[in-house]
């Protein structure tokens, strides 16, 4: 039997593979780097990350696909590339004087961040369901022990561990789901399950499968109810990675969420719209009601980005290019706006000693004026205030859900919006209205977090201000 | 169709059935003369001391996961070398560029001092 060479068509994972090489490369690196000049591992990390968006960008429309029709490099997942990239090298940028003033500071952290960025690559770019899932699988490991990564604190352990065991056991979902889908329609290529599904509706085996693939990337973009683990592993994880985390995966997860429903399964018996509509209320009112309860700035923003993605899932509801765009969009507005959020919260803090009560903020705006309206301005576009770029993404996502007759679902999200509004504005109030709490003289802002800050707060601004390129960009974005 | 899967459950009942006969029957009609080495739980064995539950160095941990991480790539290596002629260069150039990767990770271990003992 002569055996079939799938054709290797290195173009088009280009992305994934120069950001693996830099993750060995730096990986050598930290062996021969003595400890004082780590922080270069982290600058090649970044010129890594550059490199790899500039492949990214000069494939753009290039819509091939290769490795039997396993990869593909359309428009959308190029887009997602791009978006992981940027939230990469400005989590980096966070990361180098963090991990020194914590004592962490290995090569390793960046060899497991860019190998969690190969992963989502992977994923975003996936067009079959076990691609999908080494996607999932390698964006996973590493952020497991990312999670853990302040080896002397038992909080960061317990966040590994609980997001290890639940992490684990949501993959053990995915993948059941995968060979039900498989059962039933013998296939694990998207294309493929979505010609087969053309000719006949459909199984219960074919609906089990799908269901349970939707809990497996329910899990991994925390939706309601399986965001069981996000509050404590965000809380836990040392604040870069939880910045990261909760930008990045959710970019990735929701790319093969999207590409796996909404392009081979449309025509699915099963309304799994409907049960996605459930999920994103749910997921929006859980989210922001729990977030008005915390004290902590990290468990905030936890729930908030719980919230968040039942914002995008909407976009999956409404089953149209236009909420394929305004997903894209969303996810990038979101990823500069909550770094930027995590950035002020680090500029915020003294050396080793975080602030992330809520009344520690009291008084910062006299101390650091300009860290202050940094996160001012990033709070005021998680809650979608115009002219941020969080007010576009909502305005653009609930569009699209009023035009394919999902009105309802956006009242539900305009309303959770406006219940949001209150706990993003309390650290605002505690700033600029409270007394300052002791400790604040003597505190500088790194550089390299300053400059993360100004990328992240102009992109904020500019997305906001003028949004047509990346809408333009985005829309371009259409699943091959 | 489950009509194909007949044969497996008719499978499952003579196992089940055989079993049980077997042993059923050895008990009923067999000879007992239980001693004191019989009715050890090992019978050429040593004999047991000690609790099992006793602490055991962190250090096996890293060598069982180190092994593990290098002999599972073995694995990769037999249906390579089962297809190689038919692979040609482009199979010699691809478990190059595995092995490379392999011999990084080793070199890293290696430097980190992941072998030594003490």
């Amino acid at each position: 039997m002569p055996i079939l060479v799938p054709d290797i068509n290195l173009r088009i994972i280009a992305p994934a593979l120069i950001v693996t090489v830099t993750a060995i490369v730096v990986l050598l690196g930290e062996l021969v780097t003595p400890a004082e000049r780590k922080r270069w591992l982290g600058y090649l990390s970044i010129a890594g990350l550059v490199v790899a968006a500039f492949a990214a960008f000069s494939l753009w429309g290039a819509n091939a696909s290769g490795f039997s029709g396993m990869v593909v490099a359309d428009n959308f997942g190029l887009f997602l590339t791009l978006t992981i990239a940027l939230s990469a090298a400005l989590s980096i940028l966070l990361s180098i004087p963090f991990i020194h003033a914590h004592e962490i500071d290995q090569g390793e952290y960046y060899v497991l961040l860019l190998a969690s960025v190969a992963g989502m690559i992977v994923m975003a770019t996936a067009t079959d369901l076990i691609v999908i899932f080494l996607g999932l699988e390698l964006l996973s490991l590493p952020l497991y022990i990312l999670a853990a990564f302040q080896r002397e604190d038992t909080r960061s352990l317990e966040a590994g561990i609980k997001y290890f065991l639940l992490g684990a056991f949501s993959s053990a979902f995915f993948l059941y789901g995968i060979a039900l889908v498989f059962g039933a329609t013998g296939t694990t290529n998207l294309a493929k399950i979505a010609a087969s599904l053309a000719q006949s509706a459909g199984s219960p085996m074919l609906s089990i499968g799908v269901g349970l693939l939707m809990v497996g990337f329910a899990f991994k973009v925390a939706l309601v109810p399986f965001h069981w683990w996000t509050p404590d592993v965000y809380d836990g994880a040392p604040t870069t990675v939880t910045a990261f985390m909760s930008v990045a995966v959710k970019a990735a997860a929701f790319g093969a969420f999207f590409r796996t429903f909404q392009f081979a399964l449309p025509a699915l018996a099963l309304d799994w719209r409907a049960v996605a509509a459930v999920l994103a209320v749910l997921t929006m009112t859980l989210g922001n009601v729990a977030a008005l309860l915390q004290s902590n700035v990290k468990r905030m923003l936890a729930y908030s980005s719980i919230a968040h993605a039942g914002y995008i899932l909407i976009a999956l509801v409404a089953m149209s290019a236009n909420g394929l765009s305004s997903a894209l969009f969303y996810l990038l507005a979101y990823t500069v706006t909550n770094l930027g959020a995590f950035g002020a919260v680090i500029a915020l803090s003294d050396g080793a000693r975080e602030r992330l009560e809520i009344k520690d903020f009291a008084g910062a705006a006299r101390e650091h004026p300009l860290v202050a309206l940094a996160l001012t301005i990033c709070l005021l576009s998680l809650a979608g205030f115009p002219p941020f770029a969080g007010f576009v993404g909502k305005f653009l996502i609930f569009g699209a859900a009023v035009e394919t007759g999902w009105a309802w679902l956006a009242v539900i999200g305009v309303l959770n919006s406006l219940v949001s509004v209150y706990f993003y504005l309390r650290p605002v109030v505690q700033m600029y209205m409270s007394e300052p709490a002791e400790g604040w003289s003597g505190i500088r802002v790194a550089p390299l977090v300053a400059l993360a800050l100004l990328i992240a707060v102009i992109s904020v601004i500019a997305l906001g201000v003028f949004p047509a390129p990346a809408i333009a960009l985005a829309a371009g974005g259409l699943i091959r | 169709m489950p009509i194909d899967y007949l044969p497996i459950l008719v499978m499952v009942v003579v196992v089940v059935a055989f079993a049980a006969i077997a042993l059923t029957l050895s008990s009923l009609t067999g000879p007992r003369h239980p001693t004191a080495a019989k009715l050890e739980p090992y019978e050429s064995g040593m004999p047991p001391f000690g609790s099992a539950r006793r602490r055991i160095s962190i250090k096996y941990y890293l060598t069982a996961v180190l092994f593990i991480l290098f002999d599972i790539e073995i694995i990769f290596f037999y249906p390579w070398a089962v297809l190689f002629r038919q692979l040609k260069l482009f199979g010699l150039v691809e478990m190059g560029v595995f092995v490379l990767i392999l011999l990084i990770g080793y070199v890293y271990v290696w430097r980190k001092g992941g072998f030594n003992w003490d």
